[in-house]
């Protein structure tokens, strides 16, 4: 895999990566504005000896890809925000069987099923989860074509090296943007499956994957278990972006696309003499409260830019913890927010410290 | 002193059915364990499990098992056939969860010729839950949640889950057999094995639906079961093979 760089689409880009980091199945049903991965695996697939299902729905896609990572192989489905609705229930088994999921949303608008504009409002579907009982997704958000590709590999190998769902979360504006990116090789080592995964049980004990337990201490004890090991994935995965941030005064917080604009934010209000810096998480589940924590702690103010009604806002305020001011600029979906936009809210909430919506 | 009787060898060294006296899922579930020993094939097969009383079949076969939710069992091994076409693979379901939660799943999986072979218990039940109304509660049959009996009006018709899928291309083999006599409990082994034949060689889908008796549910004997199985069960859904290529 070569190195050069490659105008391409967001979607494409994803699946492209998901074929070099050895993704063996795809199963997936269409939804806009994520049908191309599913178009451009079909043919890869295919091609290379793999296995493509055009799933029956988005339950059908999860559980066939739940199936498939049993026996140890790489496997993957993507969707949007309505139809990743349908998936919560796998979510859900796939966190408590610890199945290495991948699970793509490239989101659109919602509640219901609202339309095909970007937005980033299934940011608590991702993190917080849509399935029962207590349970964590290692959730990955990219802000760049080249990141669908980076954090494209990086969910394959977390998902199997910590026996644990992942999900990309991408937007429509990402999926749909052309951007160069290089692809490489796949950066990480093969996880070795063999200590649990479903080959038949050929000289040795069966195995059986299964969440039902029928024994109050086991299933008190599987909880515990599950929450040590994020606890653990907490400890060694939490990634996040810092930009200009030790003089910063305020610090303009987004994930995903939404990225971009704050950092050409950042300058403007640089320019005006104001102290900006950014922070980004990469990984909003495990989110990087310490962080926020200790910038808030030495006094940096937040603004928090995104597209939804507020979502990440309530975990960057649980991190601050009332030690500095949190405000949100956002709009609920549609066109993304502007530079100018977020220079006016920034300039707004900083006079006022007042919460600031862009209208429509 | 000289052994004529034993359990399968694909099946568990110590376990006691947990099923109720009188239930057929214990002999359905031992002729999947002779069929596994007699076409060798233990330590290739991967099961996909389902939820309701059939769940427990991973505790009586000695054999590789991934739980799937509700009525999911039949995509759950379509994605384990597909990552692992070299594997044997199976799933073993009531009727709710094969042919009511989980209908897309089954019906697509057929339509789609997967070389999975599928077992369906039908005891017009929803045993694990205590006898409520399920796809193949018969006309008239009353419930928990048909005290008055099954009407048309308020529940609609029943489903004859073994012609349906036999009206599926990528069917290869079709049946329904019952457990009620030693007689049909031989039939219901042969279907069986020939259930996993056609995955075996590659010719597709391969499906047997099984009547079975629900004595605690239906308020019976365990031998009122099987007259009711043969009496009231078989005029509904009636014994054999739909569909064999």
């Amino acid at each position: 895999m070569s190195d050069e760089k490659v105008l391409i689409k967001g979607n494409y880009a994803i699946a492209q990566a998901a074929v070099n980091a050895g993704c063996q199945c795809y199963f997936g049903y269409p939804i806009t504005p994520q049908t191309e991965i599913g178009e451009y695996l079909s043919g890869k697939m295919q091609e290379l000896d793999r296995a493509y299902v055009c799933a029956e729905s988005e339950l059908g896609a999860i559980n066939m890809v739940m199936g498939a990572v049993s026996t140890g192989v790489k496997a993957m489905t993507s969707s949007s925000s309505c139809a990743v609705a349908l998936m919560q229930e796998a979510l859900s088994y796939a966190a408590s069987d610890e199945l290495p999921v991948v699970l793509v949303n490239v989101m659109r608008t919602g509640p219901g099923l609202g339309y095909i504009y970007p937005a980033q409002g299934d940011y608590n579907q991702a993190v917080y989860g849509g399935g029962n009982g207590d349970y964590k997704i290692i959730v990955l958000a990219p802000s760049t074509v080249q990141e669908c590709v980076d954090l494209t590999y990086r969910a394959f190998y977390l998902a199997q090296k910590y026996r644990n769902p992942v999900i990309l979360l991408a937007d429509g504006l990402l999926g749909q943007m052309m951007e160069p990116a290089s692809f490489g090789e796949y950066p990480y080592p093969e996880v070795d499956v063999s200590g649990w995964a479903l080959t038949g049980a050929k000289g040795r004990e069966a195995r059986k994957i299964y969440s039902v337990a029928p024994d109050e201490k086991k299933q008190i004890q599987h909880i515990y278990d599950l929450h040590k090991k994020f606890e653990v994935i907490t400890e060694n995965e939490t990634t996040y972006e810092e930009f200009n941030i030790d003089d910063a005064q305020i610090v303009l917080t987004a994930f995903g696309s939404m990225t971009r604009n704050i950092k050409a934010a950042m300058n403007v209000l640089r320019g005006k003499g104001i102290k900006a810096g950014c922070f980004r998480p990469v990984t909003l589940s495990p989110f990087p409260h310490k962080r926020i924590s200790e910038l808030a702690a030495a006094g940096k103010d937040f603004a928090v830019v995104e597209m939804n009604m507020g979502q990440m806002f309530k975990d960057v305020k649980y991190a601050v913890d009332g030690k500095s001011n949190v405000d949100l600029i956002n709009r609920p979906c549609g066109e993304w927010l502007s530079v100018e936009e977020i220079v006016a809210g920034v300039e707004g909430v900083m006079q006022g410290g007042k919460t600031y919506a862009a209208s429509i | 002193m000289q052994q004529v009787f034993s359990k399968p060898k694909s099946m568990k060294k110590d376990f006691r059915y947990t099923f109720c006296p009188g239930c057929d899922h214990g002999i359905a579930i031992r002729l999947i364990g002779e069929v596994i020993d007699e076409l060798g094939v233990r330590e290739e097969i991967i099961s996909s499990t389902s939820v309701g009383c059939s769940v427990f079949l991973y505790d009586f076969l000695d054999i590789d098992a991934v739980e799937a939710p509700h009525g999911r069992a039949l995509a759950s091994a379509t994605g384990v056939k597909r990552a692992r076409p070299d594997k044997v693979v199976f799933t073993y379901s009531g009727d709710g969860d094969f042919a009511s939660i989980g209908l897309a799943e089954s019906m697509h999986t057929a339509l789609r010729g997967e070389k999975i072979t599928a077992f369906c218990i039908n005891n017009t039940t929803y045993g694990m839950t205590g006898g409520q109304l399920g796809p193949t509660t018969l006309m008239g049959q009353k419930t928990t949640t048909s005290p008055t009996g099954r009407n048309q009006d308020y529940y609609g018709y029943p489903i004859k889950i073994a012609e349906h899928i036999a009206l599926c291309d990528g069917t290869a083999f079709s049946a329904r057999v019952s457990l009620d006599t030693v007689a049909n409990i031989n039939k219901a082994k042969q279907a069986i094995k020939k259930a996993f034949q056609v995955q075996l060689e590659g010719k597709g889908f391969g499906f047997v639906e099984i009547l079975s008796s629900c004595p605690t549910n239906w308020h019976m004997t365990p031998e009122e079961a099987h007259e009711r199985v043969r009496n009231e069960m078989m005029p509904v859904f009636p014994l054999g093979v739909f569909k064999e290529i």
